[in-house]
Order: structure tokens, then C-alpha cells, then sequence
């Protein structure tokens, strides 16, 4: 099944009220230079395209890039670096967000119960974790609240090392969206936002975002 | 629309036994015994190859040969082969509902599945309502009926069964008559080719006898229909649901005796917590939420106040309640300063409330009055009944009774434990919230006078505190589902 680009994914959610970040999608590296001033420092930048799933596995994605010129350079290797079989390519030029704590969420097709949509603990230990639920799509707010109450890591959602408590609204709002995404385009057959990072002021962001559609 | 059929089937003017017999190992005869010995007081009629006379009914050899209109229960104990005949007499004779405990349908195969589709279909065409096939019956004690090839019969209730598996039903059973928390109707769906779980519990979330719907499944072959069905039972009653499959193992288990698969776990969690499902882990702890469904009201928040005659059981219930979405609430001072007035000041002056032996003859019935009184206090687990009793009883069956006074003493401390327990009752009653009684003695020795008279009042003993807590945590769950949505 097809997956669509970091940055058309994004799109697709944030058209359902996924808060995503303040990014632009560019062709060349002056571009890329011009949107990370617009932007602010430090931003990230990707190599983005509909072929391209493993971003990170092939080493597409450059953190923390702190002025013009490490964006401009970023830029000019991320292009240099597309492979013929990843057809149309961009760059995504973002706002550099950082966090210690990750959650994920994400649509689910399942088996027996068609469209679910999923919360969990996120970043590195996830699978070991497995701090995750589930509810079947469509959910309602006081679903998606119950989700974040369902989480056992409670600790994480609220004042955290140093870090400002999660904003439980935006994490609602980031529920609600993906499963308005779900119902909307029914071509949607999974989901992934991974990870979606809890800043140190306690705003959700969705950092990354792939969503496979039905071909 | 209700479906009036299952009238019918909980409650029957008549019901027939077809392949009655006089072999009492044969679920012909079983069955025809348990509805006689049952009390049900509707019309019992029989069929039989020969036409013998079984446990005094004479039976007869052809639905056809009894009188029109009598029964509206057919309780099926034939051999697959004769059913479809059958089926044709019945619907000619008034039956409108008929459970099948027939084996060799779909359990059995290819040619089983195809017989099974073919019941279903001429069924549908008689206007029968279909149970079964392959099931072990159906209990329901508004009617006395025990139309089942299996005991027990249980004690009359509020606790409404449905199972996907008979052997399930029989536990439920169980547990009503060991705890006294009694049963309104009970099903085992077999193979429910045409009636399934969800279609019983959503009769069960009409009927006026029926306060708390308990349910076994395993397969489900359409979770969003599934889903769509349970909830909109939730929204009517509390639903208390065990499910087999939860673990891989399970699921092995679950395939080979149903032939469907197994729902994955995490998202059937997440599944039932959307519809307000109350999900046990466990035989016991579905039995016994239920049972606290069926007998004490929705907490209107979750302040807990333990009170125990002595220290350690209240230590390890506050730990138990930390677990849970429950709260061992801080004593409100008023509380507090009311509570020394009947103690001496060696009691915890906290919660729990650890009477430290202080109490005289009237302060268990008049705490538990006080606490449950308590506008900021929700719901109250009361601990140390019954330690009296066993005393009692230890002086009753020693060789000084009933001299020395134990005769007076042991009449004493009965008839104080059973005031305790009756307290218990009155102050739920009275302050509408849950007052939760916990001793070992509910398994340990029944018969104890406080463990008896909890039974007396129709609610139930826990056998520990823990099991009490998560009971408690069951309905309050509950309670914020429904109030979240608006409903009651």
C-alpha cells in the first residue's frame, strides 16, 4: 500500500486538526536557506518524497541546524543524496522541537474492528513498553480524554523533570483529528504520528507523520 | 421493537421436552427432573420414541399428539436428524421459542454447518426463536424454570447470564449459590447459530428483573457489530464481560473450540472501555462485580473510607485502593472529631478507621451510620466482621458449652454480628452509596453469623478486602462512563 510523504501525510492530518509544526516544503537549498530565516533557529531539515518511508535509516534527516549556511550545505547533500527511485523530491525545512518525553499515536486498521485509532508511550522502549490503547474510530472527546487516562506512564503526562505538564487539550485535539482524518478519507488504511514529542512547555507537536492510503 | 419470542423462552406458559427419557444419565431425563424439581409452575409436557412415563408425565411420541397451544417453549433433546420434523410440530402447535441442546451442527464439521444453516433457515421461516444448538439451556427464576441438562438451580436476583459457553453459565451458577447473589435468567447460547450473546443481553437490558448483564464470549466474528450492540446495552445497564482468547494461549484454545478467532486483546480493551463494558479478568471477579452491580448503588464519586476493627487489614485494603481509580479520602475533620466521641483516643483518628479493639456494643452499627453519612465521603468497605462468631462457634464445639456462661456469650456475639451486617445493609440504603463487607469467614465458615447475615440482606461477603476494592473500582469506572455521557 502506498505511503504518502512526511510533509503530504502532515497534510492530510492537519486538514483534520492534527496540530502539526510551522514547516515549509521546498525544491532547492536557497529555498530551504530563506525558510529556515522565515522560521527561526534551530530548524531540521528532511528529504522528503511519496517513495521515501526510512528517512532516518538512510540518513535523510539533519537535526539542529543553527544558521543559513549549515541549512544551505544540509540542503545541497539532502538532494544530492535522492535516488532515482524516489521520484519527486523536496526538502521539509522545520522548526527544530526537542522533548524527553515521546508518545505516539496512529491509525490502526484492524481484523476485527475496522478502523482504530491508537495512543502510547513512545521514543526507543515503545515495543518494550507496550504502554498503548486502542478505541475504535470515531471516537469522542471524552473518548480521546479517556485514552490519555488510560496511559499507565501517568507520569509523563504531567510535570516532568523540569518540563511543564502535557497540555491534555492539544493531546485530545491530536486524537480527535487523526480519527476526523480516518473518517474523512476512508482511502486512509493507517496512520503514524512518531513521534509526537512532548515540548518542555507541555504542547504536543507531531515531529513526523506517515499515513498509507489504499491504492 | 421487542422481540416477544423470548417471552417465550424466560418465561413459558408451557414447555415441552422433546426426547425425554427414563435413563436418568440421559439429558432427556435430566433436563425434564430440573424443570419438576425447579417448581416451575407452567404446563410440562414430553415426547418420547415409546411413549413411557417419565418422572410421572406421560409422554408421548409426536408434539402432534399434545394439546394446541399449551407450550411456547420447545427444550430439544433429539438427535440433529429428528429436528427440522420437529421443529414443523412445534410451530404447528404454538412453540415459539426453542433451545436446542442437540449436538452434531456446526461444532461438528462441514455436513454439521450445513445442517445448522438449514435449522436456522426453516426456523426464520416458522417464526421460531432459535437457541442453540449445542447449548445447556436456560435458567430463569421469575418463572422457577430450569430448563437445563445441568445444575445448579440458583438463588433468585438481579444478574442476568449470557454465555458462549455452557460450562460458564454453570460457574455463574455456582457462585449465586455460594454467595447468595442471586440470578434472574441465565443462557447458554451454544453455538448460537441464530441467537447469539449480544441478542440475550439485549433483552436482559429491557427486563425489569434483570438490574446487571454478565457475559462469557470468546470468538467474535464482527467486533464493530459487536461493539455497536454492547454499547448500546451499556447505555441501559451495566454489562460485566469475561472474554477467553485474552492471551496468545488463549487464542490456540479459543480456535479450537469455537473456529473463530480471537479478537487482539489490546484493542478489544480499548473496545470495551469505549462502550462502558465492565471487563473482569477473572471467573470470581465477574461474578463479583456483578454481584455488586446487582446489589449496591453507583458511587457518586470515589472517596473511600475503610473501617476495621483491626490494623493490618486496613493497611493492606488502603494499598489495595492505591491501585485503583479509588481514593482512601483524608477523614474530614467533623467526621473525625464526631467518631472520637465514640472511641476511645487510641483509634487511628485517620482513615482507615482502625478501631483498635475500642468499640462497645452499639459503635459498629453507629460508625458505619455516621461515615456513610458523610457528605464528602462516596463509598465505605467495612473489615473485622464476624470475628466474634468464630470465636462463638469455637465455644460452641468445645467441650465447656453451654456452661460457664458460653451459652449467653455465644448468643451474644451471633446476634452482634448479624446487627453489623444488617448496619452495613441500612446504611447503604439509607445514604444511597456502597457499604462493602469483606471477611475470609464469607469462605472460611459461611455459616458464621456475620458472612449469614450479609447474605440475609441479598448483598455479598467479599472474601477479602482486595477482592472487595476491585469490585468497588468496577462500579466506579462505571459511574464515570455513564455520567461522562450524560446517562443517568
Amino acid at each position: 500500500m502506498p505511503t504518502l510523504s512526511e510533509a503530504s501525510s502532515k497534510r492530510v492530518l492537519a486538514r483534520a486538526g492534527v496540530p502539526v509544526l510551522d514547516e515549509r516544503v521546498v525544491a532547492t537549498a536557497d529555498g530551504a536557506a530563506d525558510a529556515a530565516d522565515e522560521i527561526g533557529y534551530p530548524v531540521v531539515a528532511k528529504l522528503c518524497g511519496d517513495a521515501i518511508a526510512h528517512k532516518t535509516e538512510r540518513g535523510l534527516v539533519r537535526l539542529r541546524l543553527d544558521d543559513r549556511d549549515a541549512v544551505h550545505a544540509a540542503a545541497t547533500d539532502l538532494l544530492a543524496a535522492a535516488r532515482p527511485e524516489d521520484g519527486n523530491v523536496d526538502v521539509l525545512v522545520a522548526p527544530m522541537v526537542s522533548g524527553t518525553r515521546e508518545l505516539i499515536a496512529g491509525l490502526h486498521a484492524d481484523e476485527q474492528f475496522g478502523m482504530t485509532i491508537m495512543l502510547g508511550v513512545g521514543g526507543i522502549l515503545a515495543e518494550a513498553v507496550k504502554d498503548v490503547t486502542f478505541r475504535l474510530v470515531p471516537i469522542e472527546r471524552r473518548d480521546a480524554e479517556e485514552m490519555l487516562n488510560d496511559l499507565q506512564m501517568q507520569a509523563l503526562l504531567g510535570a516532568f523533570r523540569g518540563e511543564a505538564a502535557a497540555d491534555r487539550e492539544k493531546l485530545v485535539a491530536v486524537l480527535l483529528g487523526l480519527s476526523k482524518a480516518a473518517q474523512d478519507d476512508p482511502s486512509i488504511t493507517s496512520a503514524d504520528v512518531n513521534p509526537l514529542i512532548i515540548t518542555a512547555d507541555g504542547t504536543p507537536v507531531a515531529v513526523d507523520a506517515l499515513v498509507e492510503v489504499a491504492s | 421493537m421487542r422481540d416477544t419470542r423470548f417471552k417465550a423462552l424466560f418465561d413459558p406458559k408451557g414447555v415441552i421436552v422433546a426426547g425425554a427419557s427414563s435413563h436418568p444419565a440421559k439429558f432427556g431425563f435430566v433436563t425434564l427432573h430440573n424443570i419438576l424439581a425447579s417448581g416451575y409452575e407452567g404446563k410440562v409436557f414430553a415426547t418420547s420414541r415409546d411413549g413411557e412415563e417419565v418422572l410421572g408425565i406421560k409422554t408421548v411420541p409426536s408434539v402432534q399428539d399434545l394439546p394446541a397451544g399449551e407450550a411456547d417453549l420447545a427444550f430439544v433433546c433429539t438427535p440433529a436428524s429428528f429436528n427440522l420434523d420437529l421443529l414443523r410440530e412445534c410451530a404447528g402447535n404454538g412453540v415459539r421459542a426453542a433451545f436446542l441442546t442437540s449436538a452434531g451442527y456446526g461444532e461438528a464439521g462441514e455436513e454439521g454447518k450445513r445442517m445448522e444453516d438449514e435449522l436456522v433457515a426453516l426456523a426464520d421461516e416458522l417464526g421460531i426463536l432459535l437457541c442453540g444448538p449445542n447449548g445447556q439451556g436456560v435458567v430463569s427464576t421469575p418463572s422457577k424454570l430450569c430448563a437445563q441438562i445441568v445444575a445448579p438451580y440458583p438463588p433468585a436476583g438481579r444478574i442476568g447470564i449470557a454465555s458462549q459457553s455452557g460450562n460458564f453459565v454453570s460457574s455463574f451458577l455456582n457462585f449465586a449459590v455460594q454467595t447468595g447473589v442471586g440470578v434472574s435468567r441465565a443462557v447458554s447460547a451454544g453455538n448460537a447459530a441464530s441467537t447469539t450473546v449480544p441478542d440475550y443481553l439485549d433483552f436482559y437490558a429491557d427486563d425489569p428483573a434483570t438490574a446487571v448483564g454478565l457475559a462469557y464470549v470468546e470468538g467474535i466474528r464482527d467486533g464493530r457489530a459487536f461493539y455497536d450492540r454492547v454499547r448500546s446495552v451499556t447505555e441501559r445497564k451495566p454489562l460485566v464481560l469475561l472474554k477467553g482468547g485474552a492471551s496468545e494461549y488463549g487464542q490456540r484454545a479459543a480456535a479450537s473450540h469455537t473456529g473463530a478467532l480471537a479478537a487482539d486483546d489490546i484493542v478489544f480493551t480499548g473496545m470495551c472501555r469505549q462502550a462502558g463494558v465492565t471487563r473482569a479478568a477473572t471467573v470470581e471477579e465477574a461474578y463479583e462485580a456483578a454481584a455488586t452491580f446487582a446489589t449496591q448503588p453507583l458511587p457518586r464519586g470515589n472517596r473511600v473510607v475503610v473501617m476495621t476493627t483491626a490494623g493490618g487489614w486496613g493497611v493492606v485494603t488502603a494499598d489495595a485502593l492505591a491501585k485503583t481509580s479509588l481514593e482512601l479520602t483524608p477523614l474530614p475533620p467533623d467526621l473525625q472529631a464526631d467518631i472520637d466521641t465514640k472511641l476511645p483516643p487510641r483509634w487511628s483518628r485517620n482513615n482507615p478507621v482502625d478501631l483498635a479493639a475500642g468499640e462497645t456494643r452499639d459503635t459498629i452499627p453507629e460508625l458505619l451510620d455516621l461515615i456513610t453519612a458523610h457528605p464528602d465521603v462516596d463509598a465505605v468497605i467495612y473489615l473485622g466482621l464476624g470475628i466474634q462468631s468464630n470465636q462463638a462457634r469455637m465455644m460452641r464445639r468445645g467441650p465447656y458449652y453451654p456452661d460457664h456462661g458460653l451459652e449467653r456469650i455465644v448468643a451474644y456475639h451471633e446476634r452482634q454480628d448479624a446487627r453489623f451486617a444488617e448496619a452495613a445493609a441500612e446504611a447503604s440504603e439509607k445514604y444511597d452509596k456502597p457499604v462493602l463487607t469483606a471477611t475470609e469467614l464469607a469462605t472460611a465458615d459461611p455459616e458464621n453469623a456475620g458472612p449469614a447475615a450479609v447474605r440475609a440482606t441479598g448483598r455479598l461477603c467479599y472474601a477479602s478486602s482486595n477482592r472487595a476494592v476491585t469490585a468497588l473500582d468496577h462500579l466506579w469506572r462505571h459511574a464515570q462512563w455513564r455520567r461522562r455521557r450524560g446517562l443517568d
